[in-house]
């Protein structure tokens, strides 16, 4: 899926740059796209050792597991099949938590993370679990509670009222969540049939 | 907003103090621990590095090439259906590929149209209530090399396109 998705843009974009006249801009664009990768991956290596530094403290000093905890409840309701005590769970919680509190740098690597002991889950390998595409559906549905980029963003450009926006953004969210989760619901109930 | 704004100025070295205080009261060798985890962190950096390159020269050939632009053109009569002001259109693509190609572009509307006009609001709401599909999607399951991701892509669509109707109703009340 990902390779044709990958293809599919790369091959599509130099057709579509040759016909119309953009190739200079699509030659340019490559390199400095791959630069950027690069630039983006140094800033992220200080930001994201610095978190995953931090999230073992928690660890070591037992908070993300009193918030594994609280959080239990629904990851059960999301995930009924990862076991008791399954390091999927406090993964899923570091990210939900870090989505819930828009540190969307911290979310990757728990997320990352959760990906990984999903796998571990996983009987069918290459294959998405129904827990994996749950926990990614969840994820692109967006947690943020409080947009913080887009209110500074807003108070940059001269807005009057820059959190206006906050109470519709929240209901957006979880006007989207919710669609997210039902949709997941639906699915892994009718994929468990097949098999079996 | 300043309440907001000193909350979130806050939250961070708060919640690193919350972190080494409660480790150091449990007697956690907090130091040793950081590094630990801090090897990690580079680990998965590193990692997603190839995948971030990859994807990256993609989405950069594709709105070079102008094809971005044909397709925000091409869709925003059915968008229009949905009560979506055609300026929004490249948004919304453009944020199902990347987070920071599409707060360009609406920093952009901001300019043009005013933060606090009917499309900035939407922009700003539907901002909030989306993500980075097909980033989150690769760079997730390229870690554990997952090829078949059934219906995530579905789920995922589903969800982004009711934040963004919700987003175009609800920003009619403000």
């Amino acid at each position: 899926m990902l390779n044709y998705l990958w293809a599919a843009m790369l091959l599509l974009g130099i057709v579509w740059g040759a016909i119309n006249g953009n190739m200079e801009a699509v030659t340019n664009e490559a390199l400095d796209s791959a630069k950027e990768a690069v630039t983006l991956c140094i800033t992220m290596l200080g930001v994201m050792s610095l978190w995953t530094g931090l999230m073992q403290v928690a660890q070591a000093g037992g908070i993300i597991e009193s918030l594994t905890k609280k959080l239990n409840p629904f990851i059960s309701f999301m995930f009924p099949e990862i076991p008791k005590k399954h390091l999927a769970r406090e993964a899923i919680a570091t990210n939900f938590i870090a989505n819930f509190l828009g540190l969307g740098w911290a979310a990757t690597p728990a997320g990352l993370q959760a990906m990984e002991q999903l796998d571990t889950l996983n009987t069918n390998k290459g294959v998405a679990s129904n827990a994996m595409c749950t926990f990614l559906i969840l994820n692109i549905s967006s947690l943020q509670l409080i947009p913080v980029n887009i209110i500074a963003y807003r108070s940059q450009y001269g807005s009057a009222n820059p959190t206006l926006i906050v109470g519709p953004a929240i209901i957006a969210t979880l006007i989207s969540t919710a669609i997210g989760i039902i949709f997941a619901k639906i699915m892994s109930k009718q994929t468990y049939k097949y098999k079996g | 907003m300043d309440f907001i704004v000193y909350i979130s100025n806050f939250m961070i070295p708060l919640i690193i103090f919350y972190i080494v205080a409660i480790g150091i009261s449990n007697k956690v060798p907090v130091y040793d621990e950081f590094v630990k985890g801090a090897k990690d962190g580079l680990k998965t950096v590193v990692g997603i590095l190839p995948t971030l390159v990859g994807l990256m020269v993609a989405v950069g050939v594709l709105r070079a090439s102008g094809f971005l632009d044909f397709l925000a053109s091409l869709l925003s009569r059915p968008a229009g259906v949905l009560g979506l002001p055609a300026p929004l259109v490249p948004v919304t693509i453009v944020r199902m590929f990347s987070s920071s190609a599409a707060t360009g572009l609406v920093l952009d509307i901001f300019k043009q149209y005013g933060t606090d006009s009917y499309i900035g609001m939407v922009a700003s709401i539907m901002m909030s209530c989306t993500e980075t599909i097909f980033y989150t999607m690769s760079v997730y399951f390229m870690t554990v090399k997952v090829k078949k991701t059934r219906y995530t892509l579905a789920g995922a669509l589903v969800a982004t396109i009711s934040g963004i109707i919700a987003s175009v109703i609800l920003a009619r009340f403000l």
